[in-house]
């Protein structure tokens, strides 16, 4: 669908390649900053219905402005560096923690064909991208020369790096089925003949359940939020931040949880497909409003998580990574295995 | 000139100044981040030869997690960096002597390689992955085994080495925790809304 527009501009040789390579990109970074700023909105309506308050009502209809007011507020104010912090890292630290939030968009299908970049390599990318969004957070809270902001920093990289080892194994379970690390092929392997029930979903049912959960760690949101632990050390790695760099904190945790629901729908929902029989008319077409509808479903779940759930201990977080997670996803990775082996469940549309 | 090129290039560049930084830093944490710099830009430069799943791997478990754990290590310890400055000039000639030997051992590996013929293109154009994958567990089961173990033995017993008993502390038992019933918690006491209005004199 995109080929005529591709073409025109491969016609221009390799600076016309680069330019399309630009457009696309923007093409996946400015929807996922508008959707950030919606999601940031959507966040305070739910919570405020589950408080039984109104939540923001005031700027443009239904308070729909807002987020975009409270950016441009963020920008225009003064922009502190704490005397004695590490001056070149302080400034850096949001800019590591916001590249890897968008990189990883690179490889995320949205519909057959509709993808950056169709890497074979796909889902190893997306854990390295992943694995790396730690280093914004530890940097910003080391540069900071805080106690609080050192004390978040420490949590939370102790936090992500055990979270994502759980995360990992749910998504050894996935390769296993799917046969491939292309995650355009891993979406084709969930397109069985038993429609919803051919997905990844149910027989990595103990998987999808620990890679969602683990990706709310990963991200730390609540009821995981030990990097921010506003009750306990004011803010965490973020407290020395004001202005844009804090709004780039805040755009990237933000950008992260709405990956993470992509990749749960790409991973165990089917991506785009549809979860209907083919035959049904119009809701049996498979494409891209199926992925945002299951990514929607999943970016709805953090804020219930939020408004439902009271923090966890820090001890009972590496109690649940370590010793619940991990254990789980390292049998279930083999029944998984055994599964497959027999052929009884099968591999889908892959082989 | 071909892109390619003038990428390894940059690549090598930024290579090489991030490993003189790593050496040179005066900062342990700042030398740490250089080291990061470094495996990232070694990564990149695998990438340029299309060896992607040893470049991904290579940021996965070195930059996301092995760096991540030292990174962590070395901002909780207060090292004083002066002292460990001072025996440079001391060390210097132990350390001309390694980096001349290791120079030797590469060379005579890159002179090894140019004497045997390119590597061989998979036709069908599969994923070195799946070229990778299929080696490991084939022809060299029993070496990824043995290493397997080998590191699972150090894992546990760099555990076991580093536990330590001590008496006098008291951990919750979260089985018990869970059993908790409401109703040993907390106690409904009925009563009455309003105290009963006192009778007029």
């Amino acid at each position: 669908m995109f080929d005529p527009v591709r073409n025109w501009f491969l016609g221009f040789g390799d600076i016309g390649l680069v330019v399309w390579l630009v457009v696309l990109i923007l093409c996946i970074a400015v929807p996922v900053i508008l959707a950030v700023a919606f999601y940031v909105w959507w966040e305070r309506k739910v919570l405020g219905w589950m408080h039984v308050r109104i939540g923001p009502n005031s700027v443009g209809p239904a308070g729909l402005a807002q987020t975009f007011a409270d950016v441009f507020k963020l920008l225009f104010k003064e922009y502190l560096l704490p005397a004695k912090s590490s001056k070149l890292l302080f400034v850096l630290a949001p800019l590591i923690a916001l590249v890897p939030a968008f990189a990883a968009w690179a490889v995320v299908p949205f519909d057959q064909k509709m993808v950056l970049s169709n890497a074979n390599a796909g889902l190893l990318y997306l854990l390295a991208m992943t694995s790396m969004g730690v280093y914004g957070i530890i940097i910003a809270g080391w540069a900071s020369n805080s106690k609080y902001a050192m004390l978040g920093a420490m949590r939370s990289a102790a936090q992500v790096v055990s979270y994502e080892i759980a995360a990992g194994m749910a998504l050894v379970g996935v390769l296993i089925c799917a046969g491939s690390l292309n995650m355009t092929d891993i979406v084709q392997a969930q397109s069985g003949a038993h429609g919803i029930f051919s997905w990844f979903w149910l027989p990595l049912l103990p998987l999808f359940v620990i890679y969602f959960v683990s990706g709310v760690a990963e991200t730390n949101r609540l009821p995981f939020d030990m990097a921010e632990g506003e009750s306990e050390i004011v803010a965490g790695f973020h407290v020395e931040y004001s202005g844009a760099p804090f709004a780039v904190f805040f755009l990237t945790e933000y950008a992260n949880m709405i990956l993470i629901s992509f990749l749960a729908s790409v991973l165990f929902l089917g991506g785009w497909l549809s979860p209907f029989p083919e035959s049904w008319p119009l809701v049996g077409i498979a494409g891209w409003w199926w992925l945002f509808a299951k990514a929607f479903f999943f970016a709805f779940l953090y804020l219930w998580f939020r408004a439902a759930f009271p923090r966890y201990r820090y001890d009972q977080i590496m109690r649940l990574g370590w010793k619940v997670f991990i254990p789980i996803a390292l049998a279930w990775i083999g029944v998984t295995g055994v599964l497959v082996y027999f052929g009884w469940f099968g591999l889908g549309g892959a082989r | 000139m071909t892109i390619d090129l003038i990428l390894f290039y940059i690549f090598s560049a930024v290579l090489v100044l991030a490993a003189l930084g790593v050496i040179g830093a005066k900062n342990s944490v700042h030398a740490v981040l250089l080291l990061v710099l470094c495996f990232f830009t070694t990564s990149a430069l695998w990438l340029l030869i299309q060896a992607e799943f040893l470049a991904i791997v290579l940021v996965l478990v070195y930059v996301g997690a092995v760096m991540v754990l030292f990174l962590f290590v070395v901002m909780m310890l207060d090292i004083k960096v002066e002292p460990l400055r001072e025996g440079f000039i001391r060390y210097l000639p132990i350390g001309i002597l390694v980096a001349a030997v290791m120079l030797v051992e590469m060379l005579l590996l890159i002179g090894v390689k140019n004497l045997q013929v390119a590597p061989p293109v998979d036709p069908s154009g599969a994923s070195n992955t799946a070229w990778l994958g299929m080696a490991l567990f084939t022809r060299f089961l029993l070496p990824f085994e043995v290493a397997a173990i080998i590191l699972t033995v150090a894992v546990v017993a760099a555990v076991m080495l580093t536990l330590r008993k001590r008496s006098g502390t008291r951990y919750q038992n979260p089985s018990q925790q869970v059993a908790v019933k409401a109703s040993e918690r907390i106690r409904i006491v009925k009563m009455p809304s309003s105290p009963k209005p006192e009778p007029a004199p």
